[in-house]
């Protein structure tokens, strides 16, 4: 069981609440051990209503969750101590410092030890760089320090697995790049990270694996590589005269030449056995005034675009 | 069985990290680490503060009223014990309690119960604590103990408060007892400790019913609030001569039964239902609020 590949699988999940309205359906979710997992989706997608379900929080209208190999929530005390969380941003006790409330968090998981409680608070609070600040009263933090300290809080522990709601969310870039490389670090130490996220390029920079969700539906979900390569590529060219460049392109039988702005014309990119250097040439020989040429790489957003027919920032 | 504490052997895989056997005495400290919450939160102080000054106001009252003079006993016919301050400081603590019984002591106990769950889950730091994970029942038991202990806790800032201003203020010495004989100062210092355990557990049913109320929303402004409507509703009621068939069973009725104990022998009947009734509620509401708390999806 410790040992099974999936460290989160769900079936046919679904939560409706009393209002009627149906958060999560019909979900098959399969995060593997080792990973680092990527759950995008956009605001109101079912993200977080999903991460309450694994973690126990609310119960699931129909399907299973399992956390670990064991069935959620009838496993919670079991499970719950090997798995550190940050769900919808931090909560702090405002009275009280950043230590006190990691001592208070602590103290509520019946499997730790009280005898090494101070020294475990110590090192969670110097690993995201929050040391000295841990006497200043939480509600006098930023809201950058609340999310350290919250991310502190699952850290309190040897973790299996992390499942983090948003862990950037109010951090400025410098932060952002702190956490993403504590996230590398506990992954190489072969935690498990399922994080979530609606910033594309975040989830891009650090995950293997990626989940897309909308309107409570799983849309895809796979390896990062996988899912970028579904989307292709496009061709850019930079250039003034973009009439003459659009048209030349149209000639060569490129498909989808679109202008887009003053001084940008961009199609698919030609079949393979067109060489790209030979085409730059030939808008070159043609005068057009090449400034750029360059074929873009796709990303996951627009193998989202690509999946989902809409923006990523619609809401559910 | 609540879904939370269905308690599985931990397997793990051999990357997991050291054993980690809990501890029954670690339960402990989360009682512990809910009281500290408690009381290092300003308005539990503040809460105190009020309930140590009463003493104070009544003490600095009875003796401007008499100016002094020993044995005034002009207080016939007010409230009870207020007469025999003057005469031994010691009843200070037992008018003290009988005046802060009826509304002070439940309120304080009502705000800091019907903060309980409903606080932590405004603030969002009760599904931290889940996740942690607590275990639903070992939390509500954690809390109620935590409120239990404020009960006494209270109690005890009245009650000291109240010696402190009696030995200040008036003569110390021997007590005479409601049934007219004396006991030693001694022993009417042990009846003191005596009451105020009593008043302390005749406001355990009020603890559950405003932990109870806690768990029904995510707001705890309201749930004090409801709490202590609620107090004052079942005052005012008790006083209505019309519902006086529903009044035994409204859980202040036998609250100041524990002037019995200042009897010479102690008059049980009283105070054994208050007991009872109290036992009562605790039942009915803790059950309430467990079933309550440990089926309901926790999304603050």
């Amino acid at each position: 069981m410790g040992n099974s590949p999936a460290v989160i699988e769900t079936h046919g999940l679904s939560k409706r609440f009393r209002g009627g309205q149906l958060a999560v359906n019909g979900l098959d979710l399969t995060v593997p051990r080792g990973s680092v997992f990527g759950f995008l989706g956009p605001n109101g997608s079912g993200k977080t209503t999903t991460i309450r379900m694994l973690m126990g929080l609310i119960e699931p209208t129909s399907g299973t969750a399992r956390l670990l190999g064991s069935p959620m929530p009838k496993a919670a005390r079991a499970v719950l101590p090997r798995v550190g969380a940050l769900i919808e941003g931090p909560a702090l006790y405002g009275f009280l410092s950043g230590r006190d409330n990691l001592l208070r968090y602590d103290a509520a998981d019946p499997t730790a030890d009280p005898r090494t409680r101070a020294a475990r608070v110590t090192a969670a609070l110097d690993r995201v760089g929050l040391a000295a600040a841990a006497g200043k009263k939480a509600r006098a933090y930023s809201l950058g320090m609340k999310q350290r300290l919250g991310l502190a809080s699952a850290l309190l522990q040897h973790r299996e697995l992390l499942v983090l709601d948003e862990p950037t969310n109010g951090l400025d870039p410098q932060g952002m790049r702190e956490i993403r490389s504590l996230i590398r670090e506990l992954a190489e130490d072969g935690t498990t990270v399922f994080l979530s996220s609606h910033l594309l390029d975040e989830i891009e920079q650090v995950c293997s694996h990626a989940a897309v969700m909308n309107q409570g539906r799983l849309v895809v979900q796979g390896g990062v590589a996988e899912l970028a390569a579904n989307a292709r590529g496009r061709l850019v060219v930079t250039t003034p005269d973009t009439g003459a460049a659009a048209r030349l392109l149209k000639e060569r039988g490129i498909a989808d030449v679109t202008v887009a702005g003053e001084d940008r014309v961009t199609s698919e990119l030609p079949p393979d056995d067109v060489e790209l250097a030979d085409l730059n040439a030939e808008l070159v020989r043609a005068g057009v005034r090449v400034r750029g040429f360059a074929a873009e790489r796709a990303s996951l957003e627009d193998a989202f675009v690509a999946l989902t027919g809409e923006g990523f920032d619609v809401a559910g | 069985m609540s879904r939370a504490e269905v308690v599985e052997a931990p397997r793990r895989g051999p990357e997991a990290g050291p054993e980690r056997r809990p501890s029954v005495l670690w339960s402990l400290g989360l009682f512990r680490s809910e009281l500290i919450t408690v009381l290092r939160r300003w308005r539990t102080l503040a809460l105190l503060a009020v309930l140590a000054a009463v003493p104070i106001l009544i003490g600095i009252a009875v003796r401007v009223d008499t100016g002094g003079r020993r044995g005034g006993g002009g207080g016939e016919g007010g409230p009870a014990f207020l007469a025999q301050i003057t005469n031994n400081g010691l009843f200070l603590v037992f008018a003290a309690l009988a005046a802060t019984l009826p509304v002070f002591l439940p309120m304080a106990v009502g705000v800091v119960a019907g903060d309980a769950v409903a606080g932590e889950a405004n603030s969002g730091t009760l599904r931290y604590l889940l996740v942690a994970p607590a275990g639903r029942t070992r939390l509500l038991l954690a809390k109620y103990a935590s409120v239990l202990a404020f009960c006494l806790i209270a109690t005890l800032v009245v009650a000291a408060s109240a010696l402190a201003v009696g030995a200040l203020l008036f003569p110390l010495g021997e007590v005479t007892t409601i049934s007219g004989t004396q006991i030693s100062f001694a022993d009417g210092l042990l009846r003191a400790v005596a009451i105020a355990g009593v008043v302390a557990v005749s406001l355990s049913g009020m603890a559950a019913l405003g932990l109870f109320i806690s768990t029904l929303t995510n707001s705890g402004i309201a749930a004090m609030a409801t709490t202590v409507g609620l107090l004052i509703t079942v005052q005012i009621l008790g006083q209505i001569p019309q519902l006086h068939a529903i009044g035994p069973y409204l859980f202040p009725h036998y609250w100041l039964s524990f002037a019995d104990v200042l009897r010479e022998p102690v008059y049980w009947d009283q105070l054994v239902k208050n007991f009872e009734l109290q036992a009562l509620y605790v039942a009915v509401f803790g059950s309430a609020a467990w079933a309550r708390f440990t089926a309901k999806d926790i999304t603050a």
